[in-house]
């Protein structure tokens, strides 16, 4: 690629402030890239800090925390960026979309005025005229009946709805990157694939660049054109999607591909790979992984492995990977 | 909902029954004859029981009891003795001075707690926190009608900004009698604008940390922006609820503060009448600060309707 991409994060780490004082490391050596209309998918299990990197991203983590490293956003730093810079670009040109859709939307505010209060507030329309589009945008996400459902508050929608909601704000100003953190974990699964189609479908037809956060290496696998695997707060592995799911060069990867329904053929969610990621105040010394791989040696629990670039946007976290293929 | 709130409306009725019960027995059971108090020592006994006939004094409690309830529920209040009028009358009159006085104490109250205490929330352990924090446990501490006797010291005295007590009345024009009412308005205010600041500060606190809170400024709204409109709306029930139950004090306090400040209003009625044993005037003001306080809590739970739309239910009602 020749242009400069969207958005670029590098060396990204963010640590944050507990209530004794200390500061926990949270994110570090975080680096991507997502071109324009570009999807990226970021997967990791629960605690690997996705939720924290997109808030890092739309700049929106709890004042306690410390990030370092840069984020570029179009070409231009957001970190280091004043508040007021910020809230020009979040909402208009950077949508997030939260995992919990209940706990996203203002219990007391009807579902209209919550879509339509960006769409106020950044294009200084009147509110008569922003509810008109609130209610075209809750069409486009399927919502029946919009114009009468307008008025209603979020409990009067089911968890599918919500989400729509969700998307429809984030969407509502066609911004150009979407952060979409787990957008359907929290959803049943048979309205899981609805709301991704129609995530899906305004994603593409706006040409936006998507940020798609998810455990789910199925999703990714569907939907993004390149991932980034976390673990524990680092990247592990990163390239194609094609290329990463078929060759993966980090075990943690082989460990969650391994862990896909379809692939062993009984249930879904099976094999999930053992042990649970460690607490981020207690990670072991050398690879975050050691204790739970299954090609560890002991060498591994020594030095925390570098990440190594390679071949095209390739790259992987691990001392065992590229050690017969390249050098 | 609907059910719940006639449950609560009926619930209501019978403890404003059973009040005015409580409120006849205790006047009735009273130490002293009311009617030698009323005439004093001299009176000869002749004089003393034609009086006592008057009052109905002979009749049995309970038969006096219903005979007063009946003229209530008709809207005939009975009349005063010490006054020689009818009883509504003079609560009309007095109330136009406690219902603007209790109006601007809540209002004050409201205006000083609300900001003070989402600014304490929002900037934590800064300095306006700290000054909330004070006040809170200063206002804990001082009792109205001590706050009252100090702003009196304080804008009267020293400062000669506002009069020390008395009432020049409406017709004395709408600023002289807000001005009058300023200082005692104050005095109720700040014992309950200290708790209300509490309340609010812990109230914006709890939903300080909520996802929607997040969500409104990843719209791109300011951080300002995001708590006017999104935290502070969502912190109101708690806040709803400890004015309702500070009106009951309110009320109290009115009585005291009316008379600390000389102000011819519903609690200073209430005095006077309890001093000269006007016991039709006592009973009718005190069943009237008790239907009041009724009718406020009520609306409270109203008012969470409002507040809170998942507490409405069956939107095929509407
Ligand atoms: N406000 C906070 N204070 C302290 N630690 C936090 C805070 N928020 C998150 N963490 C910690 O940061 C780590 C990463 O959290 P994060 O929410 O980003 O994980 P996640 O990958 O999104 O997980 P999930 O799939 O469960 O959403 C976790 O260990 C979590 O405990
Ligand atoms: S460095 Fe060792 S423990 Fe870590 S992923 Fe590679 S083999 Fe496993
Ligand atoms: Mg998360």
């Amino acid at each position: 690629m020749t242009s400069a991409p969207l958005l670029r994060v590098d060396d990204l780490a963010v640590s944050l402030r507990l209530a004794d004082g200390r500061l926990l490391p949270i994110l570090s050596d975080i680096s991507f890239t997502i071109g324009r209309g570009e999807t990226l998918g970021i997967v990791g299990e629960s605690g690997s800090g996705k939720t924290i990197l997109s808030l890092a991203v739309i700049g929106l983590l709890p004042e306690s925390a410390a990030v370092s490293g840069s984020i570029l956003f179009d070409g231009k730093p957001l970190t280091g960026l004043d508040d007021k810079s910020l809230c020009r670009i979040r909402g208009s040109r950077i949508g997030l979309i939260f995992q919990e859709p209940t706990a996203a939307l203002n219990p007391a505010m009807t579902i209209a005025d919550q879509i339509a209060e960006g769409i106020v507030l950044h294009r200084g329309t009147g509110w008569r005229d922003a509810r008109r589009q609130a209610i075209e945008l809750l069409d486009r996400m399927r919502i029946d009946q919009a114009v009468r459902r307008a008025d209603d508050y979020p409990h009067e929608l089911s968890g599918g709805q919500r989400q729509r909601v969700g998307i429809a704000i984030a969407l509502a100003l066609e911004p150009e990157l979407l952060i979409a953190d787990e957008p359907t974990t929290a959803l049943d699964a048979t309205v899981q694939q609805e709301v991704l189609g129609i995530l899906t479908e305004f994603v593409r037809e706006k040409g936006v660049a998507l940020m798609l956060v998810s455990h789910n290496l199925g999703v990714v696998a569907h939907m993004a054109s390149r991932m980034l695997v976390l673990y524990a707060g680092t990247r592990m592995e990163a390239g194609e999607t094609a290329d990463v799911l078929g060759d993966p060069h980090n075990p943690y990867t082989r460990g969650l591909l391994a862990a896909l329904p379809g692939r062993t053929g009984r249930g879904r969610r099976m094999a999930s790979i053992p042990g649970t990621v460690p607490s981020l105040a207690h990670l072991p010394p050398g690879c975050r992984f050691a204790g739970r791989c299954a090609d560890e040696i002991p060498q591994c629990s020594q030095d925390e492995p570098a990440w190594r670039a390679f071949g095209a946007a390739r790259g992987v976290r691990c001392l065992r990977a590229l050690t017969t293929e390249s050098v | 909902m609907i059910i719940l709130m006639i449950r609560r409306l009926v619930g209501l009725l019978l403890t404003l029954l059973a009040v005015s019960a409580l409120i006849f027995l205790v006047m009735a059971l009273l130490p002293g004859d009311p009617a030698a108090i009323m005439l004093g020592t001299s009176a000869s006994a002749d004089t003393l029981a034609a009086l006592r006939q008057q009052l109905g004094l002979d009749q049995p409690l309970l038969l006096r009891y219903l005979q007063w309830l009946g003229g209530v529920l008709q809207g005939d209040l009975g009349r005063s003795h010490t006054y020689g009028v009818p009883v509504a009358g003079l609560i009309t009159e007095r109330l136009a001075v406690t219902l603007p006085l209790a109006a601007m104490a809540i209002l004050l109250s409201v205006l000083i707690a609300v900001p003070l205490g989402v600014t304490a929330a929002a900037k934590r352990n800064g300095l306006v926190d700290l000054a909330a924090t004070l006040f809170a446990q200063a206002g804990i501490a001082v009792p109205a009608f001590w706050m009252g006797l100090l702003l009196i010291l304080l804008f009267s005295m020293q400062l000669g900004w506002t009069p020390a007590g008395g009432f020049p009345g409406w017709h004395a024009g709408f600023f002289a009698a807000l001005h009058a009412l300023l200082l005692p308005a104050l005095a109720l205010a700040l014992p309950q604008a200290s708790v209300l600041t509490r309340v609010t500060r812990t109230a914006v606190l709890d939903v300080l940390d909520e996802d929607f809170l997040r969500a409104a400024r990843a719209k791109g709204l300011s951080r300002r922006a995001a708590l006017w409109r999104h935290a502070v709306p969502n912190a109101m029930v708690p806040v709803v609820t400890m004015l309702g139950l500070q009106f009951t004090f309110l009320v109290a306090g009115a009585v005291l503060i009316e008379n600390v400040f000389n102000l011819p209003g519903l609690g200073r009625l209430a005095y006077q009448a309890l001093s000269q044993r006007d016991i039709i005037v006592m009973q009718d003001v005190v069943l009237f600060f008790a239907a009041l306080v009724i009718v406020v809590n009520f609306s409270v739970d109203l008012s969470y309707l409002w507040l809170d739309p998942r507490l409405r239910s069956g939107k095929a009602f509407s």
